[in-house]
């Protein structure tokens, strides 16, 4: 038992310790590539049951959305028929301009749908592993998407399979915004139902209950931001801010449900502009 | 002997790819059930400490490959586990009714705390009141709720010893 633990404790360390290319994070690519096929076969065996579970659990729902869902329909077909006109102008405007910006979503990425083989290990970390890797182009900190919204990015790339830190993990955080122009940045919120936060928006700064919440894309801190603008990251559901406090206090919840991904889209730049450390 | 640790190899792997590719993604009442650890208590309670502490090893080795965790983290808390569990078993705990259910409420406690600990200790940002206080409650009695379907099955699986086998290591001296 003694040498077991020794033996973990001096893996732990190593691995801590040395750097992604070093030898044990190899060897432990090479172990992933080797489970893969076992963790999509036992993914596949417990799909039907997994689809069980949902089909009644849809059902349980189903009536109280029907009512939510149809009040929202309305509401989005009269805001479709505004935002395709201020589009049209906003189209018009850019051309006049001569208007130049950074590469845009989704146009200038190319998708890379995988599934998730791995959900997250622990409490303490809120990463998932997806069937995709280097051989399809994916690089580390490439942004990864649902088509609810933002899911997190590519924090570790292996031939085949690569982790994917979420959203809602403690060093995650991405510059935000409402379509208010107020700007801050959003981390995971302390409570376990998976509520984030956008931090660090000053008082003076417009931002209502119900607001959208989308990526920023701006530079932040002299790098570059790994998201593009404009992905969806969730609704605003609380604003307050206290006598004491340089900011508000914003809950965010996301529109992407992190208890039950099961396949993600990995956005790969078309061009690959600036290199992160 | 090989024939015990091949079984228990089998039980183990199995239990971690099911912990890793489904019931990670499971959250009941913001906590979620450890098949692994329910596998682990089974093959230590059966088979004893050195079984326990190889297997949490290994289990642990598997399950840090397969979601490119910190190599070497769960190992460390599994081999603890399972050292633990073998002992309690050998000693005291194995033929009572029970000893899985004692091993398995202790051994998550342990775990989730150990686990905090390293995480800790590697400079993770890690949130105790969400581990031992939102989560931790609903583990134990998930993990409660499968203890006697996943001990069964482990005792169908590895047979228990006969009293000649048992361990001699507890000796009475004087």
């Amino acid at each position: 038992m003694g040498i077991l633990v020794l033996l973990s404790i001096a893996l732990l360390t190593v691995y801590f310790r040395e750097s992604t290319g070093g030898p044990l994070h190899r060897t432990q690519g090479v172990g992933a590539a080797i489970l893969r096929p076992f963790e999509v076969g036992v993914e596949r065996i417990a799909r039907p049951f997994r689809d069980v579970y949902g089909y009644f659990h849809g059902l349980a729902v189903a009536r109280s959305q029907n009512g939510r869902l149809r009040a929202e329909a309305e509401h989005y077909r009269q805001l479709y028929i505004q935002n395709a006109n201020a589009l049209h102008d906003f189209i018009q405007l850019k051309k006049i301009l001569h208007y130049e910006e950074g590469p845009s979503f989704p146009t200038d990425y190319s998708p890379v749908n995988t599934r998730v083989i791995a959900g997250p290990p622990s409490q303490f970390e809120q990463q998932v592993v997806v069937s995709a890797g280097s051989n399809q182009g994916i690089h580390r900190y490439d942004p990864v998407v649902t088509p609810a919204g933002l899911v997190g990015d590519v924090t570790k790339v292996f031939s085949n399979v690569a982790r994917v830190t979420l959203l809602t993990d403690d060093q995650s955080a991405v510059g935000a915004m409402n379509l208010h122009g107020a700007s801050g940045l959003v981390r995971h919120g302390a409570s376990p139902e998976g509520t984030l936060i956008l931090d660090q928006v000053t008082k003076d700064q417009v931002v209502y209950r119900g607001d959208r919440v989308l990526t920023q894309g701006s530079l932040a801190g002299g790098l570059p931001s790994i998201y593009p603008r404009g992905i969806p990251i969730g609704t605003v559901t609380h604003v307050g801010q206290s006598d004491v406090g340089l900011y508000k206090d914003i809950q965010v919840s996301p529109f992407v449900d992190f208890s039950s991904l099961e396949s993600l889209i990995v956005l790969v730049p078309k061009v690959r502009s600036a290199q992160l450390p | 002997m090989v024939a015990d640790a091949v079984k228990a190899g089998a039980i183990l792997f199995v239990a971690a790819l099911v912990q890793v590719t489904v019931l990670n993604r499971l959250q009941i009442l913001g906590g979620g059930p450890d098949l692994l650890l329910l596998a682990l208590v089974g093959v230590s309670l059966l088979r004893g400490s050195l079984f326990g502490a190889a297997g949490g090893f290994c289990a642990g080795l598997v399950v840090d490959t397969a979601d490119l965790g910190t190599l070497g983290l769960t190992s460390l808390v599994l081999t603890v586990a399972g050292y633990w569990i073998g002992r309690y078993g050998e000693t005291t705990g194995r033929d009572r009714v029970h000893a899985p259910f004692v091993s398995v409420a202790v051994v998550t406690v342990l775990a989730s705390f150990g686990e905090l600990v390293l995480h800790f200790m590697i400079g993770d940002q890690v949130s105790a009141r969400l581990v031992l206080l939102d989560a931790l409650f609903p583990s134990i009695l998930l993990n409660l709720a499968l203890t006697a379907p996943v001990y069964a099955l482990c005792r169908r699986l590895l047979r228990p010893p006969e009293l000649a086998e048992l361990s001699t290591e507890v000796r009475l001296l004087g």
